[in-house]
């Protein structure tokens, strides 16, 4: 039995619950008494700084951690008194791990596939995983990302219906994330439910449903990240470059804007929803102000973090 | 039972694939039987009460297959499982990761009663090897060494860390231990003092007790050895089992 939730007039199953963990080592707080919910369906990203808690908290809920408080509950079951069942529901892609350096693709696949009582052909995913010319090859003969990708496989072998992603695009290329995302959607549009945790901001605001941002084991909000963003205000950016003279002082009777910045001849005006920006060009166009190198800034989850915390998530 | 013949035949596969198991398991014990064996050939000898060298010397070698394989070849690759979360990738599944030890032990063990029977072969059919013993007695007492010697491996890949540390624990112990405990040559060459030292190294006693139950001797003979080798073992699972970590 499933514990359910209305919500929005939607009814939602509740595919995680964590109340209350505290999870300390040696002392020190990594997990300070963080409590969320993951629903069916939904990407679920928790982001933070390094060291901030997201893998302790990932996995004390995967069950490979003992929590010091709190209770986590994984298809309604009590993750500490968890039996087999529940790992054959699973799917867990680590942030670090590894496998003996002389053991073929093809094997790999064929010893987890084994594991299972049920599992999908592994050899579409290798496919799906643009890793089927690699079957032959030793591990320690892949590259970074190939051995990246051959973990999501490793991960998606049971046909889980809730897949763990902690770090899941470190070590790829910009190319070879951007096609990770799209494979992790196509996932939870099959109906799989997907938590994961990711220290790039861009890569939870592109990917999550909803976004939980940790900080020094706390979760400090929760939502998701369009309501996150506009939580700020919805503060937008209008820069350009002034290739004649023009008088800024024009520009602050204007409905809607909070700020005008020059810098040399940068101009920098901050305001609220997007009438500001028409109400600008309408100006610099009816006085024939000629401008360059425009362009629009809109507040992302960077911001969120740096108004949350006070501090730049890479620092 | 399908899961587990799946791991251990990959990990039987990656055994054969790694050279240095291979070779300290398997090739080196050939090469001392055929290097000693064109030596001191298996004429019958007043030393070693009417036997020939070789007679002694094929017993004394499968203690160098127990030494490698429970010393080495475990504990190295239960450590290396360990550092690079192998054990914990398995522990994210439905398979419990004491089965890949398991594994790693049952292999250690078959692979230990293969070199020792290619040896066998070898020296019976170059040397003409000869056996008084009962090939089960001879069995039993191979599977005591592996037993105890294998425990003390894993008591090893319990306290060390890291694939560096044991490594260089393994050497050191393996040296003394194959060229003291009678088990390259027979201690009966060996100084007095260095004679008496020797009785330390957990070894020494699986090369006696594997050349008496060899030579036709009874397990009453050998009792100081059995209780050695039964210590040793139960000590070693008792300690490793409460300060073992899958990571």
């Amino acid at each position: 039995m499933l514990h359910q939730v209305s919500k929005g007039g939607m009814v939602e199953k509740k595919v995680i619950e964590v109340e209350n963990l505290v999870k300390k080592y040696d002392g020190v707080t990594a997990v300070d008494n963080a409590s969320f919910e993951v629903y069916e369906g939904e990407i679920f990203g928790m982001v933070g700084p390094n060291g901030a808690g997201k893998t302790t908290t990932i996995e004390c809920v995967e069950g490979l951690r003992e929590k010091d408080s709190g209770t986590i509950r994984v298809f309604s079951q009590d993750i500490s008194k968890a039996n087999q069942s529940l790992k054959i529901k699973i799917g867990i892609q680590l942030q670090e791990s590894s496998l003996p350096d002389k053991i073929k693709v093809r094997e790999a696949m064929e010893m987890f596939s084994s594991l299972y009582p049920q599992t999908i052909d592994w050899k579409n995913l290798l496919v799906k995983l643009n890793l089927e010319d690699k079957v032959n090859s030793y591990f320690r003969d892949l590259s970074g990302g190939q051995k990246q990708r051959l973990f999501i496989a490793i991960a998606l072998i049971n046909n889980p219906e809730l897949i763990f992603l902690d770090e899941l695009s470190t070590g790829l290329d910009p190319q070879a994330r951007h096609t990770m995302w799209d494979l992790i959607k196509d996932i939870r549009n099959e109906g799989k439910t997907i938590f994961m945790t990711t220290h790039y901001m861009e890569e939870a605001e592109l990917l999550c449903d909803r976004v939980a941002i940790i900080e020094r084991g706390k979760i400090v909000a929760l939502d998701t990240p369009q309501n996150l963003i506009k939580s700020l205000g919805q503060e937008k950016r209008l820069i350009f470059s002034l290739e004649s003279e023009f008088s800024v002082e024009k520009l602050r009777k204007i409905e809607g804007i909070t700020e005008v910045e020059k810098i040399g001849d940068r101009i920098i005006i901050h305001g609220r929803e997007d009438e500001f920006i028409y109400r600008v060009m309408s100006i610099l166009i009816k006085e024939r102000i000629k401008f360059r190198e425009i362009k629009i800034e809109q507040l992302n989850l960077e911001d969120v973090f740096l108004a949350l915390t006070g501090k730049k998530i890479r620092e | 039972m399908k899961k587990f013949t799946k791991v251990f035949s990959v990990e039987l596969k990656l055994f054969f694939r790694d050279f240095t198991s291979t070779f300290f398991t398997l090739v080196m014990p050939v090469i001392l039987l055929l290097i000693f064996g064109s030596i001191y050939g298996n004429k019958p000898s007043e030393v070693f009460g009417g036997l020939g060298s070789i007679d002694v010397s094929v017993p004394a070698y499968f203690s160098i297959i127990i030494v490698v394989a429970g010393i080495m070849n475990l504990p190295i690759t239960v450590v290396s499982y360990r550092e690079k979360k192998i054990l914990k990738r398995f522990r994210s599944t439905p398979l419990s990761p004491s089965v890949i030890l398991f594994a790693q032990f049952l292999l250690n063990i078959i692979i230990g009663f293969f070199g020792a029977a290619v040896l066998v072969i070898l020296a019976k059919l170059m040397y003409g090897l000869r056996f008084q013993g009962n090939i089960f007695n001879v069995a039993l007492a191979f599977l005591l060494g592996c037993a105890s010697i294998y425990s003390l491996g894993f008591f090893l890949a319990s306290i060390l860390k890291t694939v560096r540390s044991i490594s260089a624990v393994s050497f050191i112990l393996y040296f003394p231990m194959i060229f003291l405990s009678g088990a390259t040559m027979p201690r009966e060459f060996l100084p007095k003092g260095v004679y008496r030292i020797s009785q330390i190294l957990p070894l020494t006693h699986v090369v006696n007790l594997l050349r008496g139950i060899w030579s036709g001797g009874n397990w009453g003979m050998f009792q100081k050895e059995i209780i050695i080798l039964f210590g040793i073992m139960i000590v070693s699972v008792v300690i490793s089992i409460r300060i073992f970590r899958w990571e």
